[in-house]
């Protein structure tokens, strides 16, 4: 970075005012485009802000998502919004420090396999319950929202996104963050607390992408546990930070906005070959470009001859 | 009662025979393979295929599938892996990439079962008659699926203890950084060690379907539970993962029984939690 921190505020602030007004500008079909993108771009940096510099795999994402989803079916009748949205990021936080107690003082690997199969439990308990406890399969989200409402609260919350995963970066968990990511042995033996620096880190990413999750509930309008435990959303937010580079603050967002609209082209054009298609191309970015296309273009520019 | 305690073996018995494949894999030519369980739906479907278009007995069936899977995961591991552990610099590098390109993998080989099979619960009948055993009463199809996991099981634990081969094998799993010394080829070990699980995983799933329905979506579960198994057996442990995989089936199917049966993932991954809580290196695991 080049720019000075304020300039570059100005700009972050002129660009985020340009993308509120646009739902003011464009057709609806475009906000429910923009919407999108958004709560992938959140997805991503969120991902990005704990599996980046830990280098922990999260395949969880999604049911975290789900669980955000899913809180607002059920208390969306009974609570006004923002308790709903409050309760959601609370249980998001606890199914978060459970998950990190339990696996984050072990070796990497036992958490991946934990969040691999995450999602399914979440999806499989939950149905459980409400076959058997509350006699329900499939709620209804009824809240006055149009897109360009949800697209503002999510907008709102890729913004406070960003300023943390920032603030993390410039603070004393983020240099600790940086030695961890070197080497963890050294880090614990310079008096990093590793696991607690973990857990921090993976409670604010999930809790993030439960909101998004809570947030975006309203778009369905029905809702049922396969339908917000969908493995892809955790796919595509792996796959997007990872095209842009899990390591820097803007690279989910590079990775998360061609990779969106991409997506969204294939799943209109090709929808049954969308997972084979998605697979691929996934594959091919582990081969190319491990460390995101920002680290690709810098290694590029390096080594070419002036 | 009893009952429970056979189906448990039954059930029990093939997630011990796929969880050696993945412990085979990850203890020897370490790579994490999410990939898994979908090899096994996918041995599951090429059964179905063959016994239901070609009319061939499943058990003859497995000796078509169980090779298929040493020869594509072989491929795997030529094209996809090799590239991989060239270019790690350490064990936890190849391991991130190997948890990223099999995740890819897995939506790869489930796109395609999709396309071919639609998302629909299969299944086939075979042998589908009552025998009593031990004073209860059995379907033949399961006590098949129990004999040839058995027998599979030991043979490997044989090949492994026995041979000079398996010996290789072993070396490789205890100090990959010693192995050369004495002579070993480690990346022809970590190749065949990498087939042979995907060998074992067909196989598996081959026997699965014998008695089981299953879905094009299905691998993640399977996945998940050779997964656990292999951590609660300790990495890389046959043994262990035979042990392991029996208690589980056990376990799952006994929560099936008295408690309810959309709840054993829930039981499974309760199992998982208390052991990484108290034994975080497996039953028969070393600090």
């Amino acid at each position: 970075m080049t720019m000075k921190t304020s300039h570059a505020f100005l700009l972050a602030a002129a660009v985020l005012a340009l993308l509120a007004a646009a739902p003011l500008l464009i057709p609806d079909y475009w906000t429910g485009v923009l919407l999108g993108m958004t709560g992938y771009v959140t997805l991503a940096t969120a991902w990005a802000m704990f599996s980046g510099p830990t280098r922990y795999v999260s395949l969880a994402t999604v049911a975290f998502f789900g669980v955000g989803a899913y809180t607002v079916a059920v208390l969306n009748e009974t609570l006004p919004y923002p308790l709903v949205l409050l309760c959601a990021g609370g249980i998001g936080m606890v199914m978060a420090l459970i998950v990190g107690f339990s696996t984050l003082r072990l070796a990497g690997v036992y958490f991946v396999i934990f969040t691999f199969g995450l999602a399914e439990l979440v999806r499989q308990t939950v149905s459980w319950w409400e076959v058997n406890i509350t006699y329900t399969m499939g709620r209804y989200v009824f809240l006055p929202f149009e897109g360009r409402h949800i697209y503002w609260q999510l907008l709102a919350l890729a913004a406070a996104t960003f300023l943390i995963s920032w603030g993390i970066g410039r603070s004393r968990i983020g240099l600790a963050l940086k030695a961890l990511g070197d080497d963890e042995t050294v880090a614990a033996h310079a008096g990093v607390d590793v696991t607690r620096i973990k857990l921090l880190l993976f409670v604010i990413s999930s809790t993030i992408i439960t909101l998004v999750g809570a947030i975006q509930a309203p778009r369905w309008t029905y809702i049922e546990p396969s339908i917000v435990f969908n493995p892809t959303v955790s796919f595509m937010t792996l796959i997007m930070a990872l095209l842009g580079g899990a390591m820097r603050l803007w690279g989910p967002l590079v990775g998360a906005i061609p990779l969106f609209l991409l997506f969204e082209w294939l799943s209109v054009s090709f929808p049954d070959h969308f997972s084979i298609i998605l697979g691929l191309l996934f594959i091919l970015i582990v081969f190319v470009m491990p460390e995101g296309v920002l680290a690709k273009i810098e290694t590029l520019r390096k080594g070419s001859p002036k | 009662m009893l009952e429970h305690v056979v189906n448990g073996l039954v059930l029990g018995g093939t997630y011990a025979l796929v969880a050696m494949g993945l412990t085979i894999q990850y203890g020897i030519a370490r790579i994490m393979n999410l990939s898994f369980g979908d090899t096994i739906i996918a041995a599951c479907f090429a059964t179905y295929v063959l016994f239901s278009v070609f009319a061939i007995n499943p058990i003859l069936a497995l000796l078509i599938v169980g090779p298929t899977g040493y020869v594509f995961n072989l491929l795997i591991y030529r094209f996809i892996m090799k590239p991989l552990v060239a270019r790690a610099p350490d064990e936890g590098a190849l391991e991130v990439d190997s948890i990223l390109v099999t995740f890819g993998l897995l939506f790869v080989i489930q796109g395609v079962l999709l396309v071919m099979f639609g998302g629909g619960y299969t299944s086939y009948s075979f042998l589908n008659s009552p025998v009593s055993m031990l004073g209860t009463v059995v379907a033949g199809n399961r006590l098949v699926a129990l004999v040839l996991s058995l027998t599979f099981g030991a043979v490997l634990v044989g090949v492994l203890y026995r041979t000079r081969w398996g010996m290789i094998l072993r070396a490789v799993a205890t100090a990959p950084q010693s192995a050369p010394l004495f002579g070993i080829d480690t990346n022809r070990a970590a190749r065949t060690a990498f087939a042979v699980g995907g060998a074992l995983a067909a196989t598996g799933g081959g026997v699965v379907s014998m008695f089981q329905t299953f879905t094009a979506t299905a691998g993640v579960v399977f996945t998940m539970k050779a997964l656990i198994v292999v951590i609660l057996g300790g990495k890389g442990s046959v043994p262990g993962a035979i042990v392991a995989g029996l208690l589980l089936g056990l376990v799952e199917t006994f929560v099936a029984a008295y408690i309810d049966p959309g709840l054993t993932l829930a039981a499974v991954y309760t199992v998982f939690l208390v052991l990484l809580l108290v034994r975080p290196n497996g039953l028969f695991g070393k600090a």
